[in-house]
């Protein structure tokens, strides 16, 4: 391909500019461009243009109903958020929620897709009950886990009332309701990470699990020393999509009580962002909000847009 | 200690020549399958119990004769039905309109060389996973404010049998094709990508224009993909929540969408009716689990390459 484009470059600066332009004009560029080009353009308004107008909101003072008001420009909001303990409060939540959730949700997948991996005869019906719960809206599994977590006769506290223990009001109490809603989260996520590392282990040769049985290396060594080095790009991904959810997740927690305020404990900065801007008609602190919410979101993909494209799998 | 030997004998004796391994093996399967049915199983039962059989029975274990009813299915898709048609009215169009543009999109992006195809290609990889909040009030501004959409239609309304405020469904679906496109075009290109590139260089020493390579190579061969994206992002429009609480925001509107009134169903001022709000949920989740029991391996195949 590239060796098309450089002698047809030379061509065209040796004749003159009415070839150059039939060239660009025939050039790939140019004939893709009905392709991608209207696509490219409705996602650039929505995605890009979106951000920007969050942005200028952000650096108004724009509160309550009515148009944006741009009189004054500056960073009074960024300056107001990061003082508020409530912004201290939720930004630790979404750390907390972030990294357990995703690190538990990976080690179980990784766990899971093991366990299934290697000749079991049931396979594909098993990953598909362990996958079922992705097909599931959040608003479904919220309504399922406030029933599961209810403090008299929630499915938890049945079970754990026969060892003696609770009951719990998980949901109610401040240091119950974050990790619960991790489990909750975990229970809906970890066949996704698991059918993300079956991707990764079906690409990895028998016979490499084989040579190292030969040599006698036991099973939890073998994908200990051999299996689990090569499922960083698996890893990776996965790791990636489940962090930004983390970052973003708010329909769950809306649909725990089924309004802006989520549950004692448990509010993360997409919660307080959504609830200052739609609840408080606070549109430029909300949006403020939001902007540092896309910065961490950055923050999380940069570094895996770079490995992907040092990778040369861009 | 003495249970567990006695369950070896047990399932050792059923299933002939297995070792202890694999029986622990199994067994971990199984509390697993336990672990991820538990939910669904406790809402599917209490769904069909009556209020005096919730309160008194345990909640995995099925009602007596005399505790089971059919009625809380009854009010549940009384007050889901018409929002379960706003759902499908708008999630099956805005599919379909974002798999065309995106698969048109992957292919200009894919099988034709260009300078700064990257670059063009990382707008679309952040445009995947930017977090809806960034952009979330601009998409109210926009709709309400720029450019009032639902308003302008309400006029069309008025000559159909549908209400003013099914306009609404309009900008949703909009919105919904703008932010589906990037995920969409994403799970596109892999697929290209990993198509024999030689049809495509053929064809093109043809002479063949790039809309009849695309037309008569890639759209026939690209078939099982399309059913893989329709089935994904069918999925997403349909159980997404955030754009339909801002564009519609009431779940009393009659344009509500499934998730909107799902999401406020079950709670009232006496308490919260665990029987209809399961039932309400299982009715809610009833088109995406029959896809997916039907598709769960076209299904499986878009979560792998497309993340969640």
């Amino acid at each position: 391909m590239a060796t098309h484009e450089s002698t047809g470059e030379s061509v065209a600066e040796t004749v003159g500019w009415r070839t150059k332009l039939r060239y660009v004009l025939n050039g790939d560029l140019v004939r893709s461009l009905p392709f991608w080009g209207v696509p490219f353009v409705i996602m650039g308004i929505a995605v890009y243009g979106g951000i920007g107008y969050n942005i200028a909101i952000s650096l108004t003072d724009t509160a309550g109903i009515g148009a944006v008001d741009w009189s004054s420009l500056d960073l009074e909001m960024y300056r107001q958020a990061l003082a508020a303990p409530a912004v201290h409060r939720a930004a630790l939540n979404t750390f907390v929620l972030l990294v357990a959730f995703t690190s538990i949700s990976l080690v179980l997948g990784l766990f899971l897709a093991i366990l299934l991996d290697r000749q079991f005869r049931f396979k594909e019906q098993v990953q598909m009950i362990y996958l079922l719960p992705m097909s599931l809206s959040f608003v479904v599994t919220a309504k399922l886990w406030v029933w599961m977590y209810n403090a008299e006769s929630g499915v938890i506290n049945v079970t754990l009332g026969l060892f003696g223990i609770g009951p719990i009001d998980f949901l109610g109490d401040p240091s119950y309701s974050l990790g619960a809603i991790v489990l909750a989260l975990i229970w809906q996520f970890s066949g996704y990470t698991m059918i993300v590392y079956l991707a990764g282990l079906q690409s990895i040769p028998g016979s490499q699990f084989e040579a190292a049985q030969i040599d006698g290396a036991s099973t939890v060594r073998i994908y200990l020393r051999v299996i689990i080095p090569q499922l960083k790009a698996a890893s990776v991904s996965a790791a990636v999509v489940l962090m930004v959810f983390a970052l973003k997740a708010f329909t769950f927690l809306y649909a725990l009580t089924g309004g802006y305020t989520p549950p004692k404990g448990t509010d993360i900065l997409a919660t307080l962002m959504m609830r200052e801007a739609f609840s408080n008609v606070q549109w430029a602190y909300g949006a403020a909000i939001a902007t540092m919410l896309l910065i961490m979101a950055l923050g999380v993909i940069s570094p895996y847009l770079y490995y992907q494209y040092r990778q040369g799998s861009l | 200690m003495a249970r567990d030997s006695l369950a070896d004998i047990d399932v050792a004796g059923i299933v002939n020549g297995m070792d202890h391994r694999r029986l622990g093996i199994y067994i971990v399967v199984t509390l697993f399958i336990a672990f991820f049915l538990a939910p669904l199983e406790a809402g599917i039962l209490t769904a069909i119990k009556t209020d005096a059989s919730i309160a008194q029975t345990v909640p995995f274990l099925p009602p007596g004769t005399d505790g089971a009813t059919a009625e809380n299915i009854g009010t549940a898709y009384g007050q889901l039905q018409s929002s379960i048609i706003n759902s499908l009215v708008m999630a099956i169009p805005a599919t379909l309109i974002t798999i065309v543009l995106a698969s048109m999109a992957a292919f200009g992006l894919t099988m034709v060389d260009w300078r700064g195809q990257v670059g063009i290609l990382v707008l679309f990889l952040i445009g995947v996973f930017v977090p809806y909040q960034a952009v979330i009030i601009p998409v109210d501004k926009f709709w309400y404010q720029v450019f009032p959409l639902a308003q302008m239609l309400e006029p069309v309304a008025r000559l159909k049998l549908v209400e003013p405020e099914h306009m609404l469904l309009v900008p949703l679906t909009i919105t919904h094709i703008a932010y589906g496109i990037p995920i969409v075009t994403i799970l596109f290109r892999g697929y290209y990508q990993s198509m024999p590139q030689s049809f495509v260089e053929a064809a093109k020493i043809d002479g063949k224009s790039l809309t009849s390579i695309y037309t008569d190579i890639v759209l026939p061969l690209s078939k099982p993909m399309f059913g893989v994206v329709f089935i994904y992002q069918f999925t997403q429009i349909y159980n997404e929540f955030l754009f339909s609480l801002t564009i519609i925001k009431y779940a009393d509107s009659t344009a509500a969408t499934m998730t909107l009134v799902l999401s406020g169903i079950g709670a009232s001022i006496s308490g919260i009716d665990y029987g209809l709000r399961m039932a309400a949920a299982f009715l809610a989740a009833l088109p995406t689990l029959l896809l997916y029991i039907a598709f769960s391996e076209q299904f499986a195949k878009g979560l792998q390459t497309g993340g969640a």
